[in-house]
């Protein structure tokens, strides 16, 4: 039952909180690049793999109150944190285990979680690219993402950071 | 003689029932037209099985991709006038409207969830490709071709022109809801595009539109939300599209357990395989797959014959509304039923959410999410669109979750076995609901 959205829960459970919908969409496509079993269809926007399958699902899970959304007004724009909530514990408990490996999530969900929004959404744009060669896809975020101003130094920060998930997930 | 300047020697027209005329003066979109590629969008339906509930919703991917070519052509005549638009452009543009579905299969929506597919992978890669598509546009330039998929799969260095076909507001959505309300007969899903399209200004980003278009807008956001749940979230439509779904499931795993078909899905086996070749997709159509669908009628397996009588003949699923929070509590007890009365609830206890549709409201999002619309103020300011108009503001924020449960209705009132599990059933399904829906 709702195999999709019990991996959405775990994952939230494994984090504790996500704090921004960038954050954990981009958190769910690198999961998905890492071949975990993540099935939502992402597609490029502006700001790097989007999926609006995942925002629905998202809004399925707080509907359902099995996950609680804050919202937090900042100076210019809103931030939304996610928790799982007691309902969705409960949800979790009886999930078909197959569907929301425990194991699997914690050993990268709190790694991911830790990183920033940006840093995460210059991982998952790489990702995106990954069958273009480092200088191309350089050349690429440069000209997708020219007010990002992303640095040399923190383009192979996030290539040595895929390097790390991939060992991660492979020992 | 072929012009030096790529204009045909004379515009060719299509009659339009959504746009009235389809306008065509460049070599380039008429040969693209005649390509073999896009001829076959001809047998693909742009509803998938939207025409079990509207039955007059048979109108193809060629149409809408025409459409959308369309629309994108007035946008360009009227973007011509500003100072910012660059005509080196034009027919990256109209070529990569033209092709922007062009890599859509058979029931498309169905198939990449069964089998993990992308159609927009498959539309780069029969733009890129060995195609004869990529050999007109390889007419253009060597780069060319690249430079349409970039604009389809939104990663084009121009972002205005990313905009103007993918986007809150954009050429493809602009035909798509004209087009599949008036296919599918019903009256809301109108809007005055026409005016839409003279409000649009090229902005660095984005197409913005000025602010005494608003209510145009305002319209186009309401026909969105209405063909929302009215059309493209209609619970029949949905009940046919999980049996399809099943269908697939069904022939997938009897292809993996090595079961012999009567009728071989040759057609299909790329498919199934882990990484089909493109000139095998390429032979899909919905005429190939409803031929499969056919002949598995009368398969020795009791799950596929019955599942495929039931798509042909639309002895659809039935459905109750369906929390899952509540439903989670009985759900085990439903599932162990099923089983009891031979019945296996993975192909027919169902439930549907509104999550796994390929549609989505207008939400005006986070920072750093997708572009919401912008209008332009008259002092030149941008401001997002549900902030100026209370109509977007009060859709906005409604409920967009939904959920429902499918299964087959008939089975269950099926009282020649298990009368007292099947009465269980219904009375766990009730209890969600009071009273089963008709499809």
């Amino acid at each position: 039952m709702l195999r999709e959205h019990a991996k959405l829960l775990r994952l939230m459970q494994q984090t504790g909180e996500i704090v921004g919908r960038k954050k954990l969409q981009k958190m769910v496509y690198i999961a998905q690049q890492l071949e975990l079993p993540f099935t939502e269809k992402f597609q490029y926007h502006v700001y790097g793999p989007y999926s609006e399958e995942l925002t629905l699902r998202v809004e399925e899970v707080c509907a359902l109150n099995f996950v609680e959304e804050i919202k937090e007004e900042k100076a210019s724009y809103t931030q939304y944190r996610y928790q799982l909530d007691g309902r969705g514990e409960e949800f979790l408990a009886q999930a078909d285990p197959e569907a929301a490996d425990a194991e699997t999530f914690a050993r990268f969900a709190a790694d991911l979680n830790q990183q920033t929004a940006r840093f995460l959404e210059l991982v998952s744009t790489i990702f995106y690219f990954s069958e273009m060669e480092k200088p191309d896809v350089a050349l690429k975020i440069r000209k997708l993402k020219a007010k990002q101003n992303y640095s040399d130094e923190e383009i192979d920060s996030a290539y040595e950071y895929i390097a790390h998930l991939q060992h991660v997930l492979g020992s | 003689m072929p012009r030096p300047d790529g204009k045909l020697n004379e515009e060719k027209v299509f009659k339009d029932p959504v746009h009235r005329y389809i306008h065509v003066r460049d070599e380039l979109i008429w040969d693209l037209i005649g390509t073999r590629e896009f001829q076959r969008l001809r047998r693909i339906r742009q509803l998938g099985t939207t025409f079990m509930t509207f039955h007059g919703a048979e109108h193809t991917r060629f149409n809408h991709s025409l459409g959308v070519y369309e629309i994108m052509r007035r946008m360009i005549v009227n973007l011509e006038e500003e100072d910012t638009w660059d005509p080196d452009e034009r027919l990256v543009c109209l070529a990569a409207a033209l092709l922007h579905d062009v890599g859509h299969g058979p029931f498309s929506h169905s198939f990449e969830k069964v089998f993990h597919m992308d159609h927009e992978k498959w539309t780069r890669e029969i733009i890129t490709g060995d195609t004869e598509v990529n050999a007109v546009l390889q007419r253009m330039g060597a780069d060319f071709p690249e430079k349409v998929a970039d604009v389809i799969a939104k990663t084009y260095d121009n972002k205005l022109i990313v905009s103007l076909i993918s986007s809150q507001i954009d050429a493809d959505r602009m035909d798509y809801l004209l087009r599949d309300a008036f296919y599918t007969g019903v009256s809301y899903g109108q809007f005055d595009m026409e005016r839409i399209l003279r409000v649009m200004r090229a902005n660095e980003d984005q197409a913005v539109f000025k602010h005494s278009g608003m209510h145009a807008v305002e319209d186009y956001i309401m026909s969105r939300y209405q063909m929302y749940w009215q059309v493209y979230f209609h619970p029949v439509t949905r009940s046919a599209e999980v049996i399809l779904s099943k269908i697939l499931h069904r022939a997938r795993e009897l292809m993996a357990e090595g079961y012999t078909f009567k009728t071989e899905p040759d057609r299909l086996l790329s498919i199934f395989s882990e990484s089909p070749a493109l000139h095998d997709y390429l032979k899909l159509d919905e005429s190939v797959v409803m031929f499969y669908f056919q002949e598995w009628e009368e398969e020795e397996d009791p799950i596929l014959s019955d599942l495929c009588r039931r798509f042909m003949h639309r002895r659809l699923f039935k459905y109750v509304e369906c929390d899952p929070s509540e439903q989670m509590l009985i759900w085990p007890e439903l599932q162990q039923l099923f089983r009891t009365i031979g019945v296996d609830p993975d192909y027919y206890l169902v439930i549907d959410s509104s999550s796994d549709l390929p549609y989505d409201f207008y939400r005006p999002g986070e920072k750093d999410e997708r572009l919401p619309i912008h209008l332009l103020m008259p002092d030149g300011e941008l401001r997002e669109l549900s902030r100026e108009s209370d109509v977007v503001e009060a859709i906005s924020g409604k409920k967009r979750t939904d959920h429902k449960l499918y299964f087959p209705k008939d089975i269950l009132l099926d009282e020649s076995s298990f009368p007292e599990e099947k009465q269980r059933i219904r009375a766990l399904l009730m209890k969600q609901e009071g009273e089963y829906y008709a499809t």
